[in-house]
């Protein structure tokens, strides 16, 4: 057989954990070969290793059967092995042509020779049709468009062995689909891809082989042809796993939250970040925001939280208007909040888990006397959420919050802001960075608020999401809504052309 | 806690290697006098606890606004403000020894609003202004007494103006009781202070980790943006830790000059004393027990320095103690560096750069 990289029983150990234990993986030349795996799997310590980035204690690499030592990623490169990184490694204020050849700049005498380099780049753009303007600054230009130079930038250096990680986490659907033409071109000129992902109908869809990691162990390499999702899945998380959320038909009642013309200013450019947004949150209903990253739904859920002010318009949560309501009072009427970054806004993470369990509540009596906490009180309520939630760390209560895994942190978060009993959860990207039993859980405990009759906002970047939780779905593009659907009313495809801005609903339309 | 002892470990090391440097005759004989004139007799034993006690309330003050995010190294500022409060309560109004000492708690509060106001309205970095008001607060002082005549020394019949008077001929009712401790240590220089000084520690301890106020204070310094997610007002927190921060190190600067035995020199250098809050609070990791003891210990080899005259130049003792006590609270910052460079490398590699937190699993 023939392979292109073979990694061979590679062990990698960080104190007290085995990152990777005993991991093989061999490619085959011209083949999208995926790698998965739950987050904390291993993947990305693998690929660092065949990038340079880590030693290994044990194994080998043989590159077309001869055995490499790849002691940093100039190495690597010098291996044609190349790797797209899922936060992307550009100068953001360099233009594309910079980026492209920041580490391999043409030159004579040390003068650079931009004009080679130009018609290089250009050659490649049009051959695979990554088409990017080369003069555009980067941070002028679309993350889309970022990826595509970050790949130009492997196909400049003749990259033979592409490593693709999380690639399509930032993409629409139509880019996705670019992408995953590009990878197949790419692999019938005998180019091969390593393309790391946790989505099992990109695996579906694109790859030839695929290896699934299970808590730093290789579980086995299958042919995606000769498999299922369901059996992936299985082989990931080591159980079964349902896809689809079960739900009971919708029942509205009052409107919880009410949102007219809220106006954002944005922090970074000097348009406003949120334009003009108005809609209602009824009693007994998902409403999901859905939109691509960076289209001002960070901003609007800062406004309707408190963090930041709106610049104009008005909330109004239970018929109370609290547009100008500090974040205690606005906690107090029943609004709870699961922050999108749940490290910098969701955890105190060096509190232990039961100081963190109270954080929305040390204040109330049930906590307090007379200014001192009742650490019994906290104690004994952070055990019975514990339990309740089955949030698992190692010590309890007395868990440090940072020693937790991701999946435990934000699991610990949900308990919290879901016991307080809120007339209005507001949800963002609450399954970010989760595994598929986690997001599990946390899609059944936002059903069954909805369910117990309350109202639940989620915004979200993930299309499957949106796709299965929601009741009704707004989507958001430039700071405005630009479309709202029933659920089912709608195909991910088309859901996709609105949140790219290609497609736009009259005001007062309404695709029931 | 072995973190402290291996960095006082190392720092006397490094004295000793040093001491061998300036004088390899008499290095043994330093280093032994160091360790153990603080014990030598009940009188050098009652200079340790007198030294101590101030020490322990600029270690108190540092370590409280670190325990809340922020770096008060404005205590010498509000230390010397403090001090300059307790003497013109005591001297020029004649007030009893516990007035003074409120007065000097107030004045190094103000001290401490400063900074606070400024960050929490402006986000002016408190160091910035802590070392302005620092300078501000010592020539504003130096200004007051030189206007005030009733307090200096030769109002009450010594000679020299430049500093103030003595509070035995001035007003021995502004001195802290000495409760008998002076007959029991023999020395002049004992008082209460040093309970005085504990019972503050021990307040901000209860205070740190028993009440409402202390979680939100230290959910503050610990995660800003999470303490505001959860409805605390992290601006009032900020004014108030400073506030806070800002009356402890003017009480250290009051019981240091109420002891009567000690007379304020009109000089143009901050006094030491308030930055020494700073070593004090990092070799404490902050925590207000852990304080005492570690002001006890710097204030120890500082006795013990004295003691190594005249073999060893002033300065070259100086030297000697900056370079361990400075070295104690470095090794500290040195172990927090490589614990932060590991737990990051750790982070990029034992987990899938999506997920967080199981990299400190193993901590």
């Amino acid at each position: 057989m023939d392979y292109v990289i073979e990694m061979l029983n590679i062990t990698k150990e960080f104190p007290g954990i085995k990152a990777n234990d005993n991991i093989t993986l061999q490619l085959k030349k011209g083949e999208v070969h995926a790698l998965l795996g739950e987050n904390g799997a291993g993947k990305s310590t693998l690929m660092s290793v065949l990038f340079g980035l880590y030693q290994p204690e044990e194994g080998t690499i043989k590159k077309n059967g001869q055995v490499v030592s790849i002691k940093n990623p100039n190495d690597a490169n010098a291996l044609n092995i190349g790797m797209v990184h899922q936060h992307f490694k550009l100068v953001e204020v360099f233009s594309v042509l910079d980026n492209i050849f920041l580490g391999v700049e043409p030159n004579k005498l040390g003068f650079l020779q931009k004009r080679e380099a130009r018609k290089k780049v250009v050659e490649l753009s049009e051959k695979y049709g990554l088409h990017v303007d080369p003069d555009a600054i980067i941070e002028d230009i679309s993350v889309g468009m970022q990826q595509r130079v970050e790949i130009l930038k492997m196909l400049y250096r003749e990259n033979e062995i592409l490593i693709f990680d999380e690639p399509t986490a930032v993409l629409t659907p139509q880019e996705i689909q670019e992408l995953m033409a590009i990878m197949r071109a790419f692999t019938e000129e005998g180019k091969s891809i390593l393309f790391i992902t946790h989505k099992l109908s990109e695996i579906m869809a694109v790859a030839d082989r695929c290896t699934v990691l299970r808590k730093g162990k290789c579980i086995g390499t299958v042919d995606v042809k000769n498999t299922t999702k369901e059996e992936l899945s299985r082989m990931m998380v080591g159980r079964d796993v349902s896809f689809s959320v079960e739900k009971s038909p919708v029942k509205c009642g009052d409107t919880v939250l009410e949102v007219k013309n809220v106006t954002v200013a944005s922090k970074l450019h000097k348009n406003n970040a949120v334009r003009n947004v108005s809609f209602n949150v009824r009693a007994g209903e998902i409403v999901c925001l859905a939109g691509i990253e960076g289209n001002g739904q960070t901003e609007f859920a800062y406004a309707l939280t408190g963090l930041e002010p709106q610049s104009e318009g008005s909330f109004t949560l239970c018929g109370q208007d609290i547009s100008n309501a500090t974040i205690r009072e606005r906690s107090k009427l029943g609004m709870s909040h699961i922050p999108e970054d749940r490290h910098k806004h969701g955890l105190v993470l060096d509190y232990s888990l039961a100081e963190n369990m109270v954080l929305q509540r040390y204040w109330q009596p049930e906590f307090q006397h007379n200014g001192f906490i009742k650490k019994d009180a906290v104690r004994a309520y952070s055990d019975s959420l514990i339990q309740q939630y089955d949030v698992r760390s190692g010590q309890g209560s007395d868990t440090i919050v940072r020693s937790m895994s991701g999946g435990n942190q934000q699991k610990a978060i949900v308990a919290r802001e879901i016991d307080k009993q809120p007339e209005l959860l507001v949800a963002i990207q609450p399954t970010r960075g989760l595994d598929v039993g986690a997001i599990e859980y946390i899609h059944k405990q936002l059903v069954a608020q909805r369910d117990a009759g309350k109202a639940v906002l989620l915004i979200s970047l993930e299309l499957d999401e949106v796709m299965d939780v929601s009741d009704r779905i707004l989507v958001m593009y430039e700071g405005e809504i630009v479309g709202e659907f029933e659920s089912g009313a709608v195909t991910v495809d088309e859901l996709g052309l609105y949140m790219a801005g290609a497609k736009r609903q009259k005001v007062g339309e309404v695709v029931e | 806690m072995i973190a402290s002892v291996i960095s006082i470990l190392c720092g006397l090391i490094i004295g000793m290697i040093l001491l061998f440097v300036f004088d390899a005759d008499h290095a043994m004989y330093g280093m032994k006098s160091m360790l153990t004139a603080g014990l030598s007799t009940k009188a050098k034993f009652a200079k340790v606890l007198y030294q101590s006690a101030p020490l322990i309330m600029a270690g108190l003050s540092v370590g409280f606004a670190f325990k809340t995010g922020l770096f008060n190294i404005g205590a010498t500022g509000q230390y010397t403000v403090g001090a300059c409060a307790a003497l013109i309560v005591g001297i020029v109004f004649q007030m009893p020894w516990w007035v003074a000492l409120i007065a000097s708690m107030v004045a190094g509060a103000v001290w401490g609003l400063f900074p606070g106001l400024f960050k929490a309205f402006f986000n002016v970095n408190e160091v910035i202004t802590a070392i302005m008001f620092n300078w501000i607060g010592l020539f504003a002082v130096n200004l007051i007494f030189a206007n005030t005549p009733s307090v200096l020394a030769n109002y009450y019949g010594a000679t020299n103006a430049d500093r103030t008077a003595a509070l035995e001929s001035a007003n021995p009712g502004a001195i802290i009781p000495k409760a008998g401790l002076d007959v029991l240590l023999e020395s002049n220089y004992m008082n209460i202070s040093i309970f005085i000084a504990i019972g503050f520690a021990i307040i901000m301890y209860v205070i740190l980790n028993k009440t409402v106020f202390g979680y939100e204070l230290k959910a503050c310094g610990l995660n800003r943006n999470a303490s505001e997610y959860a409805g605390i007002d992290s601006k009032r927190n900020i004014i108030l830790s400073m506030v806070i921060a800002g009356a402890l190190a003017g009480i250290g600067g009051g019981i240091y000059y109420l002891a009567g035995t000690g007379q304020y020199t009109i000089e143009k250098s901050l006094l030491a004393m308030g930055f020494n809050g700073i070593p004090v609070a990092l070799l404490a990791t902050s925590n207000p027990v852990g304080t005492i003891l570690s002001a006890i210990f710097i204030s120890y080899i500082q006795v013990g320095g004295d003691a190594m005259q005249p073999e060893f130049a002033k300065e070259t003792i100086d030297i000697i103690i900056a370079v361990i006590i400075y070295l104690s609270a470095f090794s500290l910052l040195m172990k927090e560096l490589i614990t932060s460079v590991l737990s990051r490398k750790r982070r990029a590699s034992a987990t899938d750069s999506t997920d967080e937190g199981k990299e400190d699993k193993q901590k």
